[in-house]
Protein backbone atom coordinates (compact mmCIF):
# COMPACT_ATOMS: atom_id res chain seq x y z
CA UNK A 1 0.00 0.00 0.00
CA UNK A 2 2.83 2.07 1.00
CA UNK A 3 5.11 0.91 -1.85
CA UNK A 4 3.42 2.33 -5.10
CA UNK A 5 3.50 0.13 -8.26
CA UNK A 6 4.33 1.55 -11.44
CA UNK A 7 2.33 0.81 -14.54
CA UNK A 8 2.62 2.15 -18.22
CA UNK A 9 0.12 4.24 -19.44
CA UNK A 10 -1.54 2.13 -22.53
CA UNK A 11 -4.65 4.27 -23.02
CA UNK A 12 -6.71 7.37 -22.28
CA UNK A 13 -10.08 6.97 -21.74
CA UNK A 14 -12.07 9.43 -24.17
CA UNK A 15 -14.35 11.87 -22.03
CA UNK A 16 -13.17 10.85 -18.72
CA UNK A 17 -10.01 12.99 -17.80
CA UNK A 18 -9.39 11.65 -14.39
CA UNK A 19 -9.09 8.16 -15.90
CA UNK A 20 -6.58 6.31 -17.82
CA UNK A 21 -5.59 2.81 -18.61
CA UNK A 22 -2.05 1.11 -17.43
CA UNK A 23 -0.63 -2.12 -17.71
CA UNK A 24 0.79 -3.42 -14.36
CA UNK A 25 2.68 -7.04 -14.61
CA UNK A 26 0.31 -7.73 -18.04
CA UNK A 27 -2.48 -6.64 -16.35
CA UNK A 28 -4.69 -3.87 -17.80
CA UNK A 29 -6.33 -1.72 -15.62
CA UNK A 30 -8.25 2.03 -14.98
CA UNK A 31 -6.73 3.71 -12.67
CA UNK A 32 -7.21 7.71 -11.96
CA UNK A 33 -4.84 10.18 -13.07
CA UNK A 34 -6.29 13.25 -11.92
CA UNK A 35 -3.47 14.06 -9.58
CA UNK A 36 -0.51 14.07 -11.76
CA UNK A 37 -2.31 14.81 -15.28
CA UNK A 38 -1.63 18.68 -14.95
CA UNK A 39 1.73 18.41 -17.01
CA UNK A 40 -0.49 15.57 -19.83
CA UNK A 41 -0.41 12.56 -19.25
CA UNK A 42 0.27 10.42 -22.42
CA UNK A 43 0.78 6.54 -23.81
CA UNK A 44 4.17 5.37 -22.85
CA UNK A 45 4.42 7.44 -19.52
CA UNK A 46 5.01 5.31 -16.08
CA UNK A 47 3.13 6.44 -13.39
CA UNK A 48 3.68 4.89 -9.46
CA UNK A 49 0.20 4.04 -8.38
CA UNK A 50 -1.14 3.68 -4.99
CA UNK A 51 -4.22 2.26 -4.48
CA UNK A 52 -5.63 3.25 -7.72
CA UNK A 53 -4.20 6.47 -8.04
CA UNK A 54 -1.06 7.83 -9.87
CA UNK A 55 0.82 9.41 -7.14
CA UNK A 56 3.92 10.79 -9.72
CA UNK A 57 5.28 10.57 -12.97
CA UNK A 58 8.54 8.39 -13.19
CA UNK A 59 10.67 7.16 -15.26
CA UNK A 60 11.25 3.89 -17.35
CA UNK A 61 14.44 3.06 -15.62
CA UNK A 62 12.70 4.15 -12.10
CA UNK A 63 9.93 1.81 -12.63
CA UNK A 64 11.91 -1.36 -14.02
CA UNK A 65 13.70 -0.97 -10.87
CA UNK A 66 10.85 -0.44 -8.23
CA UNK A 67 8.99 -3.69 -10.20
CA UNK A 68 11.90 -5.70 -9.37
CA UNK A 69 12.31 -4.47 -5.66
CA UNK A 70 8.12 -5.56 -5.76
CA UNK A 71 9.15 -8.88 -7.21
CA UNK A 72 11.57 -9.16 -4.56
CA UNK A 73 8.18 -9.01 -2.18
CA UNK A 74 6.96 -12.22 -3.06
CA UNK A 75 3.75 -12.97 -1.38
CA UNK A 76 3.36 -9.21 -0.58
CA UNK A 77 3.10 -8.44 -3.97
CA UNK A 78 1.30 -11.52 -5.44
CA UNK A 79 -1.51 -10.00 -3.42
CA UNK A 80 -1.37 -6.21 -4.30
CA UNK A 81 -1.39 -7.51 -8.07
CA UNK A 82 -4.26 -9.89 -7.23
CA UNK A 83 -6.22 -6.70 -5.54
CA UNK A 84 -5.68 -4.66 -8.79
CA UNK A 85 -6.62 -7.60 -11.17
CA UNK A 86 -10.00 -7.51 -9.51
CA UNK A 87 -9.95 -3.58 -9.19
CA UNK A 88 -12.68 -2.42 -11.73
CA UNK A 89 -12.45 1.33 -11.51
CA UNK A 90 -14.71 3.42 -13.51
CA UNK B 1 16.91 -7.12 -15.96
CA UNK B 2 17.80 -3.96 -17.90
CA UNK B 3 17.98 -0.78 -15.85
CA UNK B 4 18.12 -2.58 -12.51
CA UNK B 5 21.69 -3.99 -11.52
CA UNK B 6 22.57 -0.17 -11.28
CA UNK B 7 20.75 0.11 -8.04
CA UNK B 8 22.11 -3.35 -7.03
CA UNK B 9 25.76 -3.12 -8.33
CA UNK B 10 27.95 -5.22 -6.00
CA UNK B 11 30.76 -3.12 -6.38
CA UNK B 12 28.95 0.20 -5.67
CA UNK B 13 27.56 -1.28 -3.04
CA UNK B 14 31.19 -1.91 -1.69
CA UNK B 15 32.61 1.23 -2.57
CA UNK B 16 29.89 3.25 -0.82
CA UNK B 17 30.60 0.59 2.37
CA UNK B 18 34.08 1.64 2.28
CA UNK B 19 33.10 5.29 2.38
CA UNK B 20 30.82 4.66 4.89
CA UNK B 21 33.36 3.21 7.18
CA UNK B 22 35.88 6.42 6.18
CA UNK B 23 33.60 9.03 7.56
CA UNK B 24 32.15 6.95 11.00
CA UNK B 25 34.55 8.55 13.73
CA UNK B 26 36.15 6.09 16.04
CA UNK B 27 34.64 5.41 19.29
CA UNK B 28 31.43 7.32 17.94
CA UNK B 29 28.12 5.69 17.31
CA UNK B 30 25.28 6.45 15.05
CA UNK B 31 21.66 5.37 15.04
CA UNK B 32 19.61 6.21 12.21
CA UNK B 33 16.11 5.32 12.24
CA UNK B 34 13.80 4.53 8.91
CA UNK B 35 10.76 5.81 9.34
CA UNK B 36 9.05 4.07 6.59
CA UNK B 37 8.34 0.25 6.28
CA UNK B 38 9.21 -0.35 3.09
CA UNK B 39 12.87 0.67 4.00
CA UNK B 40 12.58 -1.52 7.22
CA UNK B 41 11.77 -4.32 4.35
CA UNK B 42 14.27 -3.47 1.91
CA UNK B 43 17.11 -3.41 4.71
CA UNK B 44 16.08 -6.82 6.16
CA UNK B 45 15.61 -8.47 2.55
CA UNK B 46 19.26 -7.84 1.85
CA UNK B 47 20.35 -7.49 4.83
CA UNK B 48 21.99 -4.19 4.82
CA UNK B 49 22.97 -3.82 8.27
CA UNK B 50 25.70 -5.85 7.39
CA UNK B 51 27.41 -3.68 4.94
CA UNK B 52 27.63 -1.47 8.06
CA UNK B 53 30.37 -1.16 10.48
CA UNK B 54 29.44 -2.19 13.91
CA UNK B 55 29.27 1.16 15.12
CA UNK B 56 26.51 2.27 12.73
CA UNK B 57 22.69 0.96 13.81
CA UNK B 58 19.45 1.39 11.85
CA UNK B 59 15.77 1.46 14.04
CA UNK B 60 12.70 1.19 12.51
CA UNK B 61 10.02 3.72 12.84
CA UNK B 62 6.68 3.88 12.79
CA UNK B 63 5.84 4.30 9.39
CA UNK B 64 3.70 1.68 8.58
CA UNK B 65 0.43 2.14 8.35
CA UNK B 66 -1.16 -0.89 9.37
CA UNK B 67 1.03 -0.97 12.15
CA UNK B 68 -0.49 1.97 14.08
CA UNK B 69 -4.15 1.57 13.74
CA UNK B 70 -5.20 0.78 17.81
CA UNK B 71 -7.22 -2.13 18.57
CA UNK B 72 -9.72 0.16 19.64
CA UNK B 73 -10.32 1.61 16.22
CA UNK B 74 -10.60 -2.13 14.75
CA UNK B 75 -13.47 -2.73 17.39
CA UNK B 76 -15.07 0.61 16.05
CA UNK B 77 -15.09 -0.18 12.64
CA UNK B 78 -16.50 -3.42 13.39
CA UNK B 79 -19.36 -2.25 15.36
CA UNK B 80 -19.97 0.20 12.26
CA UNK B 81 -19.68 -3.27 9.81
CA UNK B 82 -23.00 -5.06 12.06
CA UNK B 83 -25.40 -1.61 11.50
CA UNK B 84 -27.77 -2.98 9.61
CA UNK B 85 -27.20 -2.72 5.96
CA UNK B 86 -23.45 -1.94 6.23
CA UNK B 87 -20.95 -2.50 3.50
CA UNK B 88 -17.62 -2.64 5.37
CA UNK B 89 -14.55 -2.52 2.72
CA UNK B 90 -11.41 -1.78 3.16
CA UNK B 91 -7.32 -2.77 1.90
CA UNK B 92 -6.93 -6.43 2.19
CA UNK B 93 -3.76 -5.59 4.95
CA UNK B 94 -6.50 -4.58 7.09
CA UNK B 95 -8.64 -7.84 7.05
CA UNK B 96 -6.18 -10.15 10.03
CA UNK B 97 -5.29 -6.67 12.06
CA UNK B 98 -6.55 -8.06 15.57
CA UNK B 99 -9.01 -5.77 17.40
CA UNK B 100 -10.32 -6.22 21.16
CA UNK B 101 -13.03 -8.49 19.94
CA UNK B 102 -11.10 -10.17 16.88
CA UNK B 103 -10.29 -9.29 13.49
CA UNK B 104 -12.31 -8.29 10.19
CA UNK B 105 -11.73 -11.52 9.66
CA UNK B 106 -13.48 -12.90 12.29
CA UNK B 107 -16.33 -10.65 12.12
CA UNK B 108 -16.85 -11.70 8.11
CA UNK B 109 -16.70 -15.23 9.51
CA UNK B 110 -19.69 -13.93 12.03
CA UNK B 111 -21.78 -12.14 9.25
CA UNK B 112 -20.75 -9.27 8.71
CA UNK B 113 -20.37 -8.26 4.98
CA UNK B 114 -16.80 -6.82 5.28
CA UNK B 115 -15.09 -6.65 1.64
CA UNK B 116 -11.75 -6.23 0.52
CA UNK B 117 -10.78 -3.77 -1.99
CA UNK B 118 -7.80 -2.66 -4.00
CA UNK B 119 -9.14 1.10 -4.28
CA UNK B 120 -11.44 3.43 -2.50
CA UNK B 121 -12.94 4.27 -5.63
CA UNK B 122 -13.67 0.21 -5.70
CA UNK B 123 -15.90 0.66 -2.43
CA UNK B 124 -17.71 3.90 -4.11
CA UNK B 125 -18.08 1.40 -7.02
CA UNK B 126 -20.12 -1.10 -4.52
CA UNK B 127 -21.99 1.95 -3.62
CA UNK B 128 -22.99 2.75 -6.98
CA UNK B 129 -24.31 -1.14 -7.47
CA UNK B 130 -25.78 -1.65 -3.96
CA UNK B 131 -27.68 1.79 -3.57
CA UNK B 132 -30.09 0.21 -0.89
CA UNK B 133 -27.03 -0.74 1.68
CA UNK B 134 -24.14 1.73 2.61
CA UNK B 135 -21.09 1.26 1.77
CA UNK B 136 -18.50 2.23 4.46
CA UNK B 137 -14.43 2.53 3.39
CA UNK B 138 -12.11 1.83 6.22
CA UNK B 139 -9.47 4.35 5.00
CA UNK B 140 -5.79 3.85 6.78
CA UNK B 141 -2.70 5.45 5.57
CA UNK B 142 -0.40 8.15 5.39
CA UNK B 143 -0.16 10.93 3.38
CA UNK B 144 0.19 7.89 0.52
CA UNK B 145 -3.06 6.90 0.57
CA UNK B 146 -5.39 9.93 2.25
CA UNK B 147 -5.23 11.74 -1.09
CA UNK B 148 -7.16 8.53 -2.87
CA UNK B 149 -9.70 8.90 -0.30
CA UNK B 150 -9.98 12.46 -0.24
CA UNK B 151 -10.66 12.40 -4.20
CA UNK B 152 -13.05 9.89 -4.17
CA UNK B 153 -14.87 11.41 -1.58
CA UNK B 154 -14.76 14.62 -4.39
CA UNK B 155 -15.80 11.86 -6.59
CA UNK B 156 -18.98 10.79 -4.46
CA UNK B 157 -20.43 14.50 -3.77
CA UNK B 158 -19.37 15.43 -7.25
CA UNK B 159 -21.99 12.51 -8.46
CA UNK B 160 -24.31 12.84 -5.56
CA UNK B 161 -23.80 9.03 -4.33
CA UNK B 162 -24.78 9.15 -0.64
CA UNK B 163 -24.54 5.94 0.50
CA UNK B 164 -21.41 5.98 0.71
CA UNK B 165 -18.64 7.02 3.79
CA UNK B 166 -15.41 7.34 5.41
CA UNK B 167 -14.09 5.42 8.32
CA UNK B 168 -11.26 7.87 8.16
CA UNK B 169 -8.41 6.99 10.15
CA UNK B 170 -5.48 8.30 8.22
CA UNK B 171 -2.59 9.41 9.63
CA UNK B 172 0.43 11.97 9.66
CA UNK B 173 3.57 11.49 9.66
CA UNK B 174 5.46 14.91 10.76
CA UNK B 175 3.94 14.28 14.53
CA UNK B 176 4.82 11.08 14.52
CA UNK B 177 8.47 11.78 14.00
CA UNK B 178 8.25 14.70 16.29
CA UNK B 179 6.86 12.38 19.15
CA UNK B 180 9.60 10.43 18.72
CA UNK B 181 12.16 13.40 18.44
CA UNK B 182 10.77 14.80 21.71
CA UNK B 183 11.41 11.21 23.18
CA UNK B 184 13.00 11.87 26.53
CA UNK B 185 16.01 9.82 26.12
CA UNK B 186 16.69 10.27 22.24
CA UNK B 187 19.92 8.84 21.32
CA UNK B 188 18.78 9.03 16.70
CA UNK B 189 21.81 10.98 14.81
CA UNK B 190 19.31 11.24 12.15
CA UNK B 191 16.70 10.25 9.61
CA UNK B 192 15.95 7.99 6.38
CA UNK B 193 13.35 9.92 5.48
CA UNK B 194 10.60 8.05 4.10
CA UNK B 195 10.11 7.81 -0.03
CA UNK B 196 6.71 7.80 -0.93
CA UNK B 197 5.03 9.88 1.64
CA UNK B 198 7.62 12.15 0.46
CA UNK B 199 6.35 12.24 -3.65
CA UNK B 200 3.19 13.74 -1.48
CA UNK B 201 4.42 15.87 0.98
CA UNK B 202 7.62 17.09 -0.14
CA UNK B 203 11.08 17.32 1.44
CA UNK B 204 9.95 21.03 3.08
CA UNK B 205 7.75 19.72 6.05
CA UNK B 206 10.97 17.86 7.59
CA UNK B 207 12.94 21.16 7.86
CA UNK B 208 11.69 21.47 11.56
CA UNK B 209 13.59 18.10 12.23
CA UNK B 210 17.03 19.80 11.01
CA UNK B 211 16.32 23.35 11.89
CA UNK B 212 14.77 22.69 15.63
CA UNK B 213 16.66 19.93 16.32
CA UNK B 214 19.76 19.69 14.51
CA UNK B 215 19.67 16.32 13.11
CA UNK B 216 19.79 15.20 9.63
CA UNK B 217 17.20 13.90 7.17
CA UNK B 218 17.80 12.32 3.94
CA UNK B 219 14.53 11.47 1.53
CA UNK B 220 15.82 7.59 -0.05
CA UNK B 221 14.57 5.67 -2.29
CA UNK B 222 13.41 1.79 -1.87
CA UNK B 223 16.29 -0.03 -3.61
CA UNK B 224 19.35 -1.24 -1.44
CA UNK B 225 21.84 1.43 -2.85
CA UNK B 226 19.57 4.00 -2.19
CA UNK B 227 19.77 2.97 1.39
CA UNK B 228 23.22 2.58 1.31
CA UNK B 229 23.74 5.95 -0.32
CA UNK B 230 21.03 7.75 2.26
CA UNK B 231 23.46 6.86 5.11
CA UNK B 232 26.41 7.92 3.67
CA UNK B 233 24.90 10.96 2.95
CA UNK B 234 23.52 11.44 6.73
CA UNK B 235 27.18 10.56 8.07
CA UNK B 236 28.82 13.06 5.57
CA UNK B 237 26.40 16.12 7.01
CA UNK B 238 26.97 14.47 10.61
CA UNK B 239 31.36 14.87 9.65
CA UNK B 240 30.94 17.88 8.40
CA UNK B 241 28.48 19.29 11.13
CA UNK B 242 25.65 20.07 9.28
CA UNK B 243 21.92 19.14 9.95
CA UNK B 244 20.25 19.48 6.32
CA UNK B 245 16.99 17.58 4.53
CA UNK B 246 18.69 16.07 1.65
CA UNK B 247 17.04 14.32 -1.17
CA UNK B 248 18.85 11.05 -2.17
CA UNK B 249 15.18 10.09 -4.25
CA UNK B 250 14.86 12.88 -6.68
CA UNK B 251 14.31 10.83 -9.45
CA UNK B 252 10.62 10.30 -7.61
CA UNK B 253 10.42 13.17 -4.55
CA UNK B 254 9.62 16.71 -6.16
CA UNK B 255 10.88 19.27 -3.28
CA UNK B 256 7.72 20.83 -2.94
CA UNK B 257 5.17 17.44 -3.22
CA UNK B 258 2.35 17.12 -5.16
CA UNK B 259 -0.03 20.02 -4.65
CA UNK B 260 -2.61 18.65 -5.97
CA UNK B 261 -2.81 15.98 -3.84
CA UNK B 262 -1.86 17.84 -1.01
CA UNK B 263 -5.10 19.77 -1.63
CA UNK B 264 -7.50 17.34 -1.69
CA UNK B 265 -6.59 16.46 1.36
CA UNK B 266 -7.27 19.59 3.06
CA UNK B 267 -10.21 20.18 1.14
CA UNK B 268 -12.18 17.05 2.41
CA UNK B 269 -9.95 16.68 5.70
CA UNK B 270 -8.48 18.22 8.69
CA UNK B 271 -6.74 17.55 11.69
CA UNK B 272 -7.54 15.61 13.95
CA UNK B 273 -6.87 17.46 17.66
CA UNK B 274 -5.17 13.75 19.08
CA UNK B 275 -5.44 10.17 17.77
CA UNK B 276 -4.32 7.45 19.44
CA UNK B 277 -1.20 5.44 17.60
CA UNK B 278 -0.47 1.83 18.71
CA UNK B 279 1.77 1.06 20.99
CA UNK B 280 3.18 4.94 21.23
CA UNK B 281 -0.29 6.35 22.57
CA UNK B 282 -2.29 9.61 21.73
CA UNK B 283 0.00 12.05 19.77
CA UNK B 284 -1.44 15.48 19.17
CA UNK B 285 -2.80 16.20 15.71
CA UNK B 286 -1.26 13.66 14.16
CA UNK B 287 -4.52 12.18 11.91
CA UNK B 288 -7.24 13.30 9.82
CA UNK B 289 -10.71 13.25 9.86
CA UNK B 290 -13.18 14.17 8.14
CA UNK B 291 -14.48 18.27 7.91
CA UNK B 292 -17.79 19.22 8.99
CA UNK B 293 -18.97 20.17 5.41
CA UNK B 294 -18.55 16.29 4.23
CA UNK B 295 -20.04 15.11 7.24
CA UNK B 296 -22.44 13.34 5.22
CA UNK B 297 -19.49 11.19 4.02
CA UNK B 298 -18.41 10.61 7.50
CA UNK B 299 -18.81 7.01 9.21
CA UNK B 300 -18.07 8.62 12.44
CA UNK B 301 -20.86 10.95 12.29
CA UNK B 302 -23.43 9.11 10.45
CA UNK B 303 -23.09 5.69 13.06
CA UNK B 304 -22.67 5.22 16.67
CA UNK B 305 -18.93 4.43 16.99
CA UNK B 306 -17.77 2.82 20.73
CA UNK B 307 -14.55 4.70 20.75
CA UNK B 308 -13.63 1.99 23.30
CA UNK B 309 -9.70 2.57 24.19
CA UNK B 310 -9.21 -1.07 24.59
CA UNK B 311 -4.78 -1.72 25.99
CA UNK B 312 -2.80 -3.82 23.70
CA UNK B 313 -2.77 -7.41 24.41
CA UNK B 314 0.15 -8.07 27.24
CA UNK B 315 2.41 -10.22 25.58
CA UNK B 316 2.54 -7.46 22.39
CA UNK B 317 5.80 -5.43 22.22
CA UNK B 318 4.86 -3.47 18.85
CA UNK B 319 5.25 -0.14 20.83
CA UNK B 320 8.80 -1.03 21.53
CA UNK B 321 9.19 -2.17 18.17
CA UNK B 322 7.58 0.78 16.40
CA UNK B 323 9.98 3.28 18.93
CA UNK B 324 12.80 1.39 17.25
CA UNK B 325 13.61 0.39 21.38
CA UNK B 326 13.60 -3.43 20.59
CA UNK B 327 14.46 -5.45 17.60
CA UNK B 328 11.63 -7.90 16.13
CA UNK B 329 13.40 -11.14 17.63
CA UNK B 330 13.32 -9.79 20.92
CA UNK B 331 9.45 -9.49 21.44
CA UNK B 332 9.13 -12.54 23.36
CA UNK B 333 6.26 -14.18 21.40
CA UNK B 334 8.19 -13.23 18.30
CA UNK B 335 7.93 -16.31 15.73
CA UNK B 336 5.95 -18.28 18.45
CA UNK B 337 2.57 -17.27 19.06
CA UNK B 338 2.59 -14.58 17.10
CA UNK B 339 3.47 -15.45 13.17
CA UNK B 340 1.72 -13.72 9.54
CA UNK B 341 -0.70 -16.30 10.01
CA UNK B 342 -1.91 -15.36 13.75
CA UNK B 343 -0.58 -12.27 14.63
CA UNK B 344 -0.82 -10.88 18.04
CA UNK B 345 0.45 -7.70 17.29
CA UNK B 346 0.09 -5.04 14.04
CA UNK B 347 3.92 -5.66 13.15
CA UNK B 348 3.66 -9.09 12.00
CA UNK B 349 0.56 -8.13 9.72
CA UNK B 350 1.64 -6.08 6.85
CA UNK B 351 4.61 -6.81 4.68
CA UNK B 352 5.63 -3.35 5.81
CA UNK B 353 5.94 -4.38 9.26
CA UNK B 354 9.02 -4.83 10.73
CA UNK B 355 8.06 -8.18 12.52
CA UNK B 356 6.76 -9.67 9.22
CA UNK B 357 9.83 -8.31 7.43
CA UNK B 358 12.03 -9.65 9.46
CA UNK B 359 9.68 -12.82 10.30
CA UNK B 360 10.15 -13.30 6.30
CA UNK B 361 13.52 -12.26 5.18
CA UNK B 362 15.71 -12.80 9.23
CA UNK B 363 19.20 -12.62 7.61
CA UNK B 364 21.12 -10.34 9.36
CA UNK B 365 22.63 -11.17 12.69
CA UNK B 366 20.96 -10.49 15.63
CA UNK B 367 24.23 -9.57 18.30
CA UNK B 368 23.73 -5.98 18.06
CA UNK B 369 22.18 -4.35 20.99
CA UNK B 370 19.31 -3.25 21.45
CA UNK B 371 19.19 0.51 21.18
CA UNK B 372 17.89 2.38 24.20
CA UNK B 373 14.99 4.57 23.05
CA UNK B 374 12.15 4.80 24.44
CA UNK B 375 8.81 7.19 24.73
CA UNK B 376 7.56 9.14 27.50
CA UNK B 377 3.70 8.29 27.89
CA UNK B 378 1.57 11.07 26.41
CA UNK B 379 -1.38 12.96 27.77
S1 LIG C 1 6.30 -10.27 17.47
FE1 LIG C 1 4.11 -9.80 17.36
S2 LIG C 1 3.55 -9.01 19.36
FE2 LIG C 1 5.79 -8.98 19.24
S3 LIG C 1 6.24 -6.90 18.56
FE3 LIG C 1 6.12 -8.17 16.73
S4 LIG C 1 3.97 -8.01 16.04
FE4 LIG C 1 4.08 -7.21 18.14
Amino acid sequence: MCLGIPGEIVELIPGQPELAKVEVAGVRRAINVGLVNQDGIRPGDWVLVHVGFAMSKIDEREAAATLELLRGLGQAYTDELEALAESDIT
Amino acid sequence: MRFVDEYRDAGEARRLAARIRELCEPGRRYTFMEVCGGHTHTIYKHGLEDHLPESVSLVHGPGCPVCVIPMGRVDDAIAIAREPGVIMTSFGDMMRVPGGQGSFFDAKAAGADIRMVYSPLDALKIARQNPERTVVFMAIGFETTAPSTAMTVLRAAAEGIGNFAVFCNHVTIIPAIKAILDSPDLRLDGFIGPGHVSTVIGCRPYSFIARDYGKPLVCAGFEPLDVLQSVYLLLRQLAEGRAEVENQYTRVVPWDGNQRALSAISQVMELRPHFEWRGLGFIAHSALRMREAYAAYDAETRFPVPGVRVADPKACQCGEVLKGVLKPWECKVFGTACTPETPIGTCMVSSEGACAAYYNFGRFTRRREPVPLALGPRP
